[in-house]
């Protein structure tokens, strides 16, 4: 006990020092911690239970991306038919369909099969490292080509298409102006948004929410609105719902399936007014193709109706009184300033290459978040008093060591926390509290160890020796069943319950530092110093 | 300075006289309490069942609850789940999940706060959660196998450590403590949410200190008094950390207590169930646990012969002169 070497006695205070000097940082005001150098500037973060802020948990509908995929391959397959040399280089098809998940079509002239086969391969790609390509083309019949996505090519595409919507919901996001908002891949088809200090939540899920698919496509001015109240319309129409409040008492719209310009073609969105009325309405500017293509139909449809069409539902569908050559256009519907610049947003970042739904929202304004630290903070600082009291009143001397080694734990939780940018949570304060109560309790296994061992009639110095060694071995067992629970709950856990598991983890570590080894380095000092022959504990 | 003892020394307590009866109690405890999560059921959260939850705080005075019940009721989401926080003004309001597509779940959330901000103009929305039924089936199914994992990791932990005896200890104490904490829950009808599988966890990992420290004493006094019959053996080693037992279990009701009173009142259930645990913990590590060992079996030759005495505390094995002096 008393060969408390001194490398041992420097090596811990540096520690204690260095626990000191990092939890500064997390205790100052933003502005003075921002004056500080960079590597004095790691602080504890606060989670969005105590920060105020939304968290929403985003799905792909990997169906609809699925759906997507086969549409895109029916176009590439027409598109690969048809022969970059002229007509005679076309192969001629039929029967096409993507009914059950497939691509089906007949090769008319069954000599030329191999070439369609050839085309149609160099249209696929390798789905990754996999060594399979996305997608399997097979013969039956000897004149049919199936083409089937492979399980590897839907797994590929699911992950391209999360990277992709994760950085346009990123730039959203970012368009929105929020500070450090958190967004990552979460599982296979799930993204996670996190913004601190947010206090409009509705906004942000209008935002990210939106698929944002812009098409402009002409009216089927043809179509008989009887018969196609009846479900029945022209071949190369089809019928679009348009959007809720949209459409003046109309329900839907037959508009050709060609699209004559999509989002793609944009190269800016915006918010603005309607010169003529004041409404606020989205101005876009297309790119030099979509310009060219807009001009032209536009002069060839002069008197007719054009509509825009936003993730399948119609805007509105106005009147082509003139050709529009500038290649910018108004979309107008009945939109408010906030919905006008939501969608201009949208339409600027790209459309989300699929479906996302939000499947989970929790949500915390910045006066709950402020309320529950101050409440906590209270809280924790009376239950270390009091811990601290009781410690002192049942161990004297002993007791204060032990408190001395608590704030120290304290300090070092903090500095640890800062130091792997951590998030404290609102469980995470109870986390705190608790493990107040774990650290006393390595001391009170050591202490009462002691006293037993003084009671049974030993030196004091036998005593204090017996009652470390016996009761670390207690501390330690104790200590690795708690650090189970916590790895499990960081595991399965989400947000607030993580937070709670890190802090405990770290707590536990810290404390059986400061408890144990902390502790004895006091007492072995009071020991060589005054070399007390009888203590009162 | 006369320092204070919580517990006389030398106490001299035959608690395994009581085993019976407390094993009986435990038995009709759990009985009970899972005869109240089956009849009752447990006010599961949004977190479970999927649906919104809108925190509101009124400034003023709170209606009478009914009066809000019938209000949210209006809103057009179905019966209105109200559920009071500690203090007095503040209440969260959860409705079921919607039918309907997705985006209809989408939108109710915020349907419900509108409509909560509409028919109470001068209370505050303070938090809103919603959560659709497929992510709560995960989370359920998520919170299920981390508890279970935890109570057999632990269990197999101390099977390691001590010996098998030890871990079937645990695992009935684990299963006591747990069944109790869900029979709290089905009583007092706390909303049970993802923060209750936290503090069981909590209490399953935390309670074990307990146990643990018992049992390692046992161990060593296994060692020391290898003639002494097992129930004075075990009778000595409960009443020898005694004073820890009462002293640690003071300290954590302290700073639990603490925080439950003045902490905040969005973890209030948290700390209950915690508190709770401490509670129970207290009282089976003392008359719970060991009493399981007798019935076991366990004896001074359970550690001697096997390899696994060098894992524990078989560097004590020649401290054989140790015992003479109680």
């Amino acid at each position: 006990m008393l060969d408390f070497p001194r490398w041992k006695t420097i090596g811990i205070s540096i520690i204690l020092l260095l626990g000191i000097l990092f939890s500064i940082p997390s205790f100052l005001p933003e502005k003075t911690r921002d004056s500080l150098p960079s590597v004095a500037q790691a602080k504890v973060n606060l989670g969005l239970d105590l920060a105020g802020g939304s968290h929403l948990l985003l799905e792909a509908d990997v169906a609809d991306l699925r759906k997507t995929q086969l549409t895109n391959m029916e176009k590439t397959v027409r598109t690969a038919m048809r022969g970059e040399r002229g007509p005679d280089d076309d192969i001629a098809i039929g029967e096409l369909s993507n009914a059950g998940g497939k691509i089906s079509f007949l090769v008319r002239d069954q000599a030329k099969l191999d070439e369609a086969r050839e085309r149609l391969f160099s249209e696929t790609q390798g789905a990754g490292l996999t060594g399979q390509r996305d997608w399997s083309i097979d013969v039956i019949d000897v004149t049919r080509i199936v083409m089937t996505p492979t399980s590897a090519g839907q797994t590929q595409a699911v992950a391209n298409a999360m990277d992709t919507a994760r950085d346009i919901i990123a730039k959203r996001v970012d368009d929105l102006g929020t500070r450090e908002p958190t967004i990552i891949r979460e599982g296979t088809d799930r993204i996670v948004v996190q913004v601190p200090g947010l206090q409009d939540p509705a906004a942000l899920k209008e935002l990210i929410g939106k698929t944002a698919r812009l098409e402009f496509r002409m009216v089927d001015t043809n179509a008989d609105p009887n018969e196609a109240a009846a479900g029945r319309v022209p071949v190369g129409s089809e019928i679009v719902p348009y959007a809720e409040g949209e459409g003046n008492g109309a329900a839907f719209e037959v508009l050709r399936r060609q699209v004559m310009i999509s989002g793609e073609q944009l190269i800016n969105a915006q918010q603005s007014y309607d010169p003529q009325n004041n409404q606020p309405v989205v101005s876009i500017r297309f790119d030099s193709g979509g310009s060219s293509t807009f001009a032209k139909v536009t002069a060839q449809n002069v008197g007719k109706r054009f509509a825009m069409v936003l993730d399948g539902k119609v805007l509105s569908a106005p009147s082509i009184k003139e050709p529009i050559l500038g290649g910018s256009a108004q979309i107008s519907g009945s939109f408010s300033v906030a919905s006008a610049n939501a969608l201009a947003i949208s339409l600027r970042s790209g459309a989300l290459p699929v479906k996302m739904t939000v499947v989970e929202e929790r949500t915390v304004t910045p006066e709950l978040g402020a309320d529950s630290i101050r409440k906590g903070a209270i809280a924790g600082i009376i239950a270390t008093v009091s811990v601290l009291v009781l410690m002192l009143v049942v161990y004297g001397r002993f007791g204060v060591y032990a408190c001395v080694a608590l704030v120290f734990n304290v300090f070092l939780i903090i500095a640890i926390m800062a130091a792997f940018n951590a998030t404290l949570t609102l469980p995470g304060i109870a986390g705190f509290v608790l493990t107040i109560g774990a650290a006393v309790d390595a001391n009170v296994l050591i202490n009462e160890r002691i006293r037993e061992e003084l009671a049974r009639g030993r030196k004091v110095f036998q005593a204090i020796e017996l009652g470390y060694t016996e009761a670390s071995r207690a501390i330690f067992d104790a200590n690795v069943t708690n650090v189970i629970a916590a790895a499990l709950m960081f595991w399965f856990g989400s947000g607030p319950i993580k937070g709670f598991a890190v802090v405990l983890t770290i707590g536990i570590v810290t404390s059986v530092f400061t408890a144990v080894t902390v502790t004895r380095m006091f007492v072995a000092h009071w020991l060589r110093t005054k070399r007390p022959t009888t203590i009162n504990i | 300075m006369r320092l204070l003892k919580l517990v006389p020394d030398n106490t001299n307590i035959d608690f395994l006289r009581w085993r019976k009866w407390a094993s009986f109690m435990s038995f009709f405890l759990v009985a009970i309490s899972i005869a109240l999560v089956a009849t009752k059921g447990l006010n599961l959260g949004v977190d479970f069942v999927g649906g919104q939850s809108v925190r509101v705080e009124f400034t003023q005075d709170m209606p009478p609850i009914d009066e809000i019940r019938e209000k949210v009721g209006k809103i057009g989401l179905g019966e209105a789940t109200i559920q009071q926080f500690g203090s007095d003004k503040a209440i969260s309001i959860r409705t079921a999940l919607p039918e309907g597509d997705k985006s209809a779940a989408e939108r109710a959330g915020q349907q419900l706060v509108a409509g909560i901000q509409k028919a109470f103009p001068t209370a505050k929305t303070g938090s809103v959660e919603t959560v659709s039924g497929k992510v709560s089936g995960e989370l359920i199914r998520t919170g299920a196998i981390s508890l279970g994992l935890a109570i057999i990791g632990i269990s197999i932990y101390i099977w390691i450590r001590f010996e098998w005896q030890f871990g079937v200890g645990a695992l009935g104490r684990l299963f006591h403590e747990v069944s109790l904490t869900f029979g709290l829950f089905a009583v007092t009808q706390m909303q049970f949410d993802l923060n209750s599988v936290a503090a069981l966890l909590t209490i399953v990992g935390y309670s074990l200190n307990d146990t643990i420290v018992v049992y390692d004493r046992i161990r060593e006094n296994l060692k020391k008094y290898r003639k002494m019959d097992i129930v004075p053996l075990l009778n000595l080693s409960i009443n020898e950390t005694l004073s820890r037992t009462v002293m640690t279990t003071v300290a954590m009701v302290l700073a639990l207590g603490m925080l439950l009173i003045f902490g905040p009142d969005v973890i209030f259930g948290f700390t209950a169930a915690m508190l709770f645990g401490v509670f129970i913990g207290g009282y089976s590590s003392v008359l719970m646990s060991t009493p399981v060992l007798v019935w076991l079996k366990v004896g001074p030759d359970s550690f001697i012969p096997r390899t696994t005495a060098g894992m524990g505390g078989g560097e004590r094995v020649e401290r054989k002169d140790d015992g003479a002096v109680v």
